[in-house]
């Protein structure tokens, strides 16, 4: 039998993460991420979470922190955003390089200065090359369910990568939404101890992190680019393994709505990606044959199936970040997916920055844009143009 | 010893494991086995391990690993060694 629990994206990602029963969890607080520690020190407190909780001076530290701990072989996990995600950039490669399943929630908030605590995805999309994992999420639900699910997928010996979890900062970490939490057996039964596929151990004695020669460096980064190749199977499956098991769903790589018989679909990420399904119901009702893949991992980027759903529509992109001096970053992977294989329109919007709101009679403006054949092909939604 | 199968920065405490580091030497001690006294001051100090000690405590120098930091010739009290530049070794 479920439980049922109302509360904010922060307390329901405390909840996942003490309920994956890590023996660390490091973390320095920050605006909008700081509830979801507070969250775990409090389980802490409690008792209800029983592994070591490490307070360190900064978010360098945290996941430096982890990284340590990942290395014993333990299962850990931290939190951060928008700043305290770029403090932690030097390290987050360290992670990955070192292939240690170090599992993160990171509340996407606008980058300084013009100082802004809102939401805003240029945090995330700027450690797109670290090697870590990305997953973005649209509802508190689907937090607490890729929270669980993240550990299983980084843990996985044939991906050994660590994971980030991402989500709107306010529009998320901070609504409260009723989420079913299944008891501690299930999640038990549904994710086994961490087998580390190598581990520190006074014993077995080793160096990490050691001198390496080219050769061996480009094979490292070769396995991890095989990594995440093996990852989209393993989100599949392991997606797959969820439904059966607790009944829910989000989509795997995507989550697709109404895209069947679509001559258009929506493409975007996070909470916009929750918003457009309500667009698209309206857009529907005037007889616009429009459908939604909405993107849940931006890395491993679903290239494959992007380029199947784009066989028969045209794709609209909404770009909560911009690539300064290019586009909007979801817009050029998707372009890169279909270049020389499919002839579809692609069109970018930019909207949402620094966290203003989008939406959906917003999200029905731009796509009426590109159906009335008004659009550009790249379009700063509310500045000029829509 | 335990061998891991994925590839990532680990390396295992073996002999040369980042290759024959004597090629990064400039400077080669060189060692009079004349004035040698056998105090074992150079095995002691020896940061890589490359001064070998014999059963009668007489010493090699391990050229192969021996990157020539002088800490030896440095710390010996009769000026047994000497630090000579390579090129005008060979």
């Amino acid at each position: 039998m479920n439980n049922i629990m109302i509360d904010t994206g922060n307390y329901i990602a405390a909840k996942a993460a003490v309920m994956a029963q890590p023996e660390v969890v490091a973390a320095y607080p920050i605006t909008p991420q700081t509830t979801l520690v507070e969250g775990i020190a409090n389980y802490h407190e409690t008792g209800e979470f029983k592994g070591e909780y490490i307070c360190v001076e900064s978010e360098h530290s945290a996941m430096a922190a982890c990284i340590g701990a990942s290395a014993t072989g333990v299962r850990t996990f931290t939190g951060t955003s928008s700043h305290g995600l770029l403090l932690m950039h030097e390290m987050l490669h360290w992670a990955a390089l070192a292939r240690l399943p170090v599992i993160m929630c990171n509340i996407n908030r606008v980058v300084g200065p013009g100082w802004n605590i809102w939401a805003d995805e240029n945090d995330s999309i700027s450690q797109r090359d670290t090697g870590w994992i990305q997953f973005y999420c649209s509802s508190n639900q689907e937090i607490f369910d890729t929270i669980i699910q993240s550990f299983k997928l980084g843990e996985d010996k044939k991906v050994s990568l660590p994971v980030m979890i991402n989500y709107n900062a306010f529009i998320l970490s901070h609504t409260s939404m009723p989420v079913y939490i299944p008891n501690q057996k299930e999640v038990d039964d549904f994710l086994p101890k961490r087998k580390p596929v190598w581990n520190l151990d006074v014993n077995n004695p080793i160096t990490f992190g050691n001198m390496i020669l080219p050769p061996e460096y480009e094979r490292v980064r070769k396995e991890m680019q095989d990594s995440q190749e093996n990852a989209k199977k393993l989100i599949k499956d392991i997606s797959k393994e969820w439904k059966n098991k607790f009944g829910r769903y989000h989509g795997d790589l995507l989550e697709y709505y109404k895209c069947e018989d679509s001559d258009y679909i929506l493409l975007s990420m996070g909470a916009i990606g929750a918003e457009s399904k309500v667009a698209i119901n309206n857009l529907r009702k005037k007889g616009i044959k429009i459908g939604l893949a909405r993107v849940r991992t931006y890395r491993p980027f679903p290239k494959e199936e992007i380029l199947k759903i784009s066989k028969n529509s045209d794709l609209i992109i909404i770009d909560r970040n911009i690539s300064i001096g290019m586009e909007g970053a979801l817009f050029s992977e998707v372009k890169a997916s279909l270049f020389g294989k499919s002839d579809s329109k692609v069109y970018g919007f930019i909207a949402g920055l620094g966290g203003k709101d989008v939406t959906f009679q917003d999200i029905e403006k731009m796509c009426e844009k590109v159906i009335n054949g008004k659009a550009n092909n790249m379009e700063w939604y509310g500045i000029e143009g829509v | 010893m335990k061998k891991y199968k994925v590839k990532t920065t680990i390396s295992y405490p073996i002999k040369g494991a980042t290759g024959k580091t004597g090629n990064w030497r400039v400077f080669r001690p060189i060692l009079d086995k004349e004035k040698c006294v056998k105090c074992l001051r150079c095995w002691i100090f020896c940061p890589e391990a490359t001064v070998i000690r014999n059963k009668d405590d007489s010493i090699d120098i391990d050229y192969d690993y021996c990157k020539g930091c002088g800490i030896c010739a440095n710390v010996c009290k009769i000026k047994a060694i000497t630090m000579k530049r390579e090129s005008m070794n060979k």
